[in-house]
């Protein structure tokens, strides 16, 4: 096998380079990071929890290996708000009462952002449950989390037709 | 991740077939396109290859174009890639319908067109809108080109048209003429993130009164997803009388060989092509009848 070598990432912002082997996950090298708010689920692509933005498209991280995606940005839940300015995403989400155990949370907000960036601002329920076909979620039954999102989306919207 | 692996990340298409060159034995140097299927496999130790050789960094071969009459889509093209494609519904409508009930959306940003034909997954839901669409595929490899239709590309479950050295780097197919239409369903367990039970596609055209182009590609339910020339027969040429699609759609049931697994019944798949042919035919005679099938620059 090759040896282990230097991949350049950037991760929520900070420029990283992890030294990583050719067979590690990105979801693998981003908890090596400390990122622990990416969540390891079924690793078979079917659960979200991993998700994250790569270049502004949600992955599954653990379907990813690190070496194939060198030089690119890298965005976990934590990238997009703060415990003290936090996301419209994460907002609604805590308003609208979508987390129960928070396990897929970080994947369902990272697949929701996705929707917002690469295919509607405006999203109607089906498009809302298109995106988060990929994220299982067993505590909520998902109708909290389907209001949530289109609750952020609708402040985002808000905010952006006002500035 | 257990597994271990050489991977090569090529900066360009000759670089990647040079790496794919250098075994001739199937399984030991592999492509990774989306890894959706792959990583998977991996971790199952269903494959092992000694070294894999990612296409995520190669120019050149993702993208949809349409001119003179036939579409091209690159190898690296991404089921979220067709989604997004302004004009491929009015080309495609078929396709676009199993991207949209293809997994979920993690998967569809990554998983690819080349990766879901080479898995060779008779559930592939990319592959019966494609073979209804008589399309063609393209494999690269050092020393020559070749393209050929996507209808001899598989030949026993897992086992396909594609050497060791070659990559899959384009699928086309001549853009349906207007008075064409073609339809795809997914049987399946949920609406999303769930594995095929019965895939259907049909297309055709219907020239003074009378089919034309009439193939029928069926998914889960054979080693291979397949055509039903037997059923494809039975309209070719001929009106679409209500008793032709039901002698269709019970050719298309004779045709098929499934099995139990998890997710369904043999007998129930065999019962379920039988209806998906009849509703799909039904469907399209109905467009074709009413013009209200998708055609160029009439997408809504």
């Amino acid at each position: 096998m090759n040896d282990a070598k230097v991949v350049r990432l950037s991760v929520n912002g900070h420029a990283c380079e992890p030294s990583t082997p050719p067979n590690e996950t990105l979801l693998e090298t981003l908890r090596g990071l400390a990122c622990f708010e990416v969540k390891s689920g079924c690793e078979k692509g079917d659960c979200g929890a991993c998700a994250v933005l790569v270049d502004g498209e949600a992955v599954d991280s653990c379907l990813t290996l690190t070496w194939t995606v060198e030089g690119a940005d890298v965005t976990t839940v934590s990238g997009l708000g703060t415990m003290d300015s936090p996301h419209p995403l994460q907002k609604a989400f805590i308003e609208r009462g979508a987390a129960q155990c928070g396990y897929c949370t970080p994947g369902l907000i990272i697949a929701a952002q996705s929707m917002f960036d690469n295919d509607t601002r405006d999203p109607s329920e089906d498009d809302i449950r298109l995106a988060l076909s990929g994220n299982l979620c067993r505590c909520t039954g998902y109708t909290k989390v389907f209001d949530a999102v289109a609750e952020a989306a609708r402040i985002i919207r808000e905010r952006g037709e006002s500035s | 991740m257990y597994a271990e692996f050489d991977l090569h990340v090529p900066r360009d298409l000759d670089g990647a077939l040079a790496v794919l060159a250098q075994s001739d034995e199937p399984g030991v140097i592999m492509p990774l396109a989306g890894g959706t299927n792959m990583i998977v496999d991996l971790r199952a130790r269903a494959v092992s290859p000694g070294a894999l050789v990612s296409i995520g960094k190669v120019p050149g071969i993702r993208g949809i174009t349409i001119r003179d009459g036939r579409v091209r889509m690159g190898g690296r093209t991404t089921v979220s890639d067709m989604l997004r494609h302004a004009e491929l519904g009015a080309f495609a409508p078929s396709l676009v319908e199993s991207a949209r009930v293809f997994a979920g959306q993690m998967v569809r940003n990554t998983a690819t067109v080349a990766g879901n034909i080479c898995s060779g997954s008779p559930a592939a839901d990319l592959v019966p809108p494609l073979l209804a669409l008589d399309a063609d595929v393209t494999l690269a490899s050092r020393s020559a080109n070749r393209t050929i239709p996507l209808s001899k590309f598989y030949q026993d479950y897992k086992v396909m048209a594609r050497r060791p050295g070659e990559l899959l780097t384009e699928v086309s197919w001549d853009a349906p003429a207007a008075n064409a239409t073609d339809l795809f369903y997914k049987l399946a367990r949920r609406k999303g993130d769930a594995i095929t039970v019965v895939g259907v596609a049909v297309a055709m055209r219907v020239e003074a009164g009378r089919c034309h182009g009439v193939r029928i590609a069926l998914g889960s339910v054979a080693p291979v997803v397949t055509r039903a020339p037997a059923a494809e027969q039975v309209l070719e040429g001929q009106a679409a009388t209500s008793e032709r699609i039901d002698a269709a759609a019970r050719a298309a049931m004779d045709a098929v060989n499934p099995i139990d697994d998890i997710r369904a019944s043999a007998d129930y798949r065999s019962h379920c092509v039988q209806v998906l042919v009849r509703r799909l035919l039904t469907r399209a005679r109905e467009q074709l009848a009413s013009g209200s099938q998708k055609t160029r620059g009439s997408r809504p």
